[in-house]
């Protein structure tokens, strides 16, 4: 076999390997089976928990090989649901996200590391009122196969943490509640 | 000293009171909306400074309501003769707008804290409960009109005051002194 047949067969091999395993999935926010959570301490006394209402994404998952799997999600801050109205008015407000001045926010992973079966390190950048910043988020494989109805999921569950001024959120909410943790949980649809 | 119920010169004691009670309210309100909304988090007044608040609203919503009635069983003073046809005129549209101002504060201030459905306490004695909760961004929207109704009203009740004064300094009529329940007749 000649140089440039074996390029060609070697470049038929991995395009056909990665076509085997490598799959996009749409994150499943229409049936709402992905959460984007949020918590911090309250006075260091008890955890407030949060989510973002609205959102969408999409990843690519193979798990032969993890460390070229991605994610990116679209959030939108003004979604923001603590269960409370006026705290989530407040939430909104230039004390916290400023949803006015700041409509948007989004997680793009940069690169994926392997930690073990099923388990990785997923960094990349998170950006939140227009500051970018790399965070890693530890992430686990829930499950993933088909599902009753024809389709095929997979699901992760990862979570972060962050302190509120790294994303320019100034407002004190005393010393035990400097760091709000993130829980991103999300199951995908295959693309067809 | 006036009597209880307007004559048709006077301003009765009722009706005094309404007035002055209101304007003690709104100020009340008014000051402590701005100074608790910009409290550190650990303040003392953090909590305090909404219950307050909201307490004070809800009782100012009752006090205008029973106003209002009041105004409509009991009628108002005949104006001055020395008061021009446009000085009523624009009286009876700023009292209007006075009114209507005063109504929406009440209720708007109201949606915001019921917009998830939980009620307000009053006073600690009883809890008021929601009526109208869950509208899309139903705290945002209330919130806004909020500040723009009770900003419109501290404008207006300015006005007003001014106008006061004019007719007692420069006009040296008894507009004023009338609903301080001294008149010269």
């Amino acid at each position: 076999m000649n140089r440039l047949a074996k390029i060609v067969a070697g470049a038929v091999l991995s395009f056909s390997t990665v076509g085997a395993y490598a799959a996009d999935y749409v994150i499943d926010t229409k049936g709402a089976h992905a959460f984007i959570q949020f918590k911090i301490q309250h006075l260091g006394y008890s955890w407030l928990y949060g989510r973002f209402n609205t959102f969408d994404g999409e990843f690519s998952y193979d798990a032969a090989k993890p460390e070229s799997s991605s994610i990116m999600v679209n959030i939108d801050p003004a979604s923001v649901d603590s269960n409370h109205a006026e705290r989530d008015k407040h939430l909104r407000n230039d004390d916290f996200l400023d949803v006015d001045k700041f409509p948007k926010a989004k997680f793009v992973s940069t690169r994926v590391e392997s930690t073990g079966e099923g388990t990785a390190k997923v960094y990349g950048n998170l950006t939140l009122k227009d500051v970018t910043r790399e965070v890693v988020i530890d992430a686990e494989l829930v499950g993933m196969g088909a599902d009753p109805w024809g389709g095929e999921r997979a699901g992760f569950e990862g979570t972060t943490k962050f302190a509120l001024t790294d994303f320019n959120i100034m407002k004190n909410l005393g010393p035990l509640s400097q760091d709000v943790e993130m829980i991103l949980s999300v199951e995908g649809i295959k693309k067809k | 000293m006036p009597r209880l119920n307007n004559t048709a010169t006077q301003w009765g004691l009722l009706s005094i009171t309404f007035h002055w009670l209101t304007l003690l309210f709104v100020i009340g309100l008014y000051a402590l909306g701005w100074y608790m909304v910009e409290l550190d988090y650990y303040d003392s007044w953090y909590r305090v400074g909404p219950f307050w608040h909201k307490s004070f609203g809800l009782g100012l919503f009752v006090l205008v309501l029973m106003r209002l009635c009041y105004r409509f069983m009991s009628p108002s003073p005949s104006h001055l003769a020395s008061h021009a046809p446009w000085e009523i005129l624009i009286a009876k549209v700023a009292h209007t707008f006075l009114y209507l101002s005063l109504i929406v504060a009440c209720i708007s201030g109201y949606l915001i804290s019921t917009a998830d459905g939980r009620g307000i306490s009053f006073f600690d004695l009883a809890d008021v409960p929601a009526i109208i909760s869950g509208f899309e961004n139903q705290e945002d929207l209330a919130g806004d009109i909020h500040v723009w109704a009770t900003n419109f009203l501290v404008f207006l009740a300015g006005l007003h005051g001014l106008a006061a004064l004019k007719h007692h300094f420069l006009d040296r009529d008894e507009t004023l002194l009338r609903m301080l329940g001294r008149n010269r007749s």
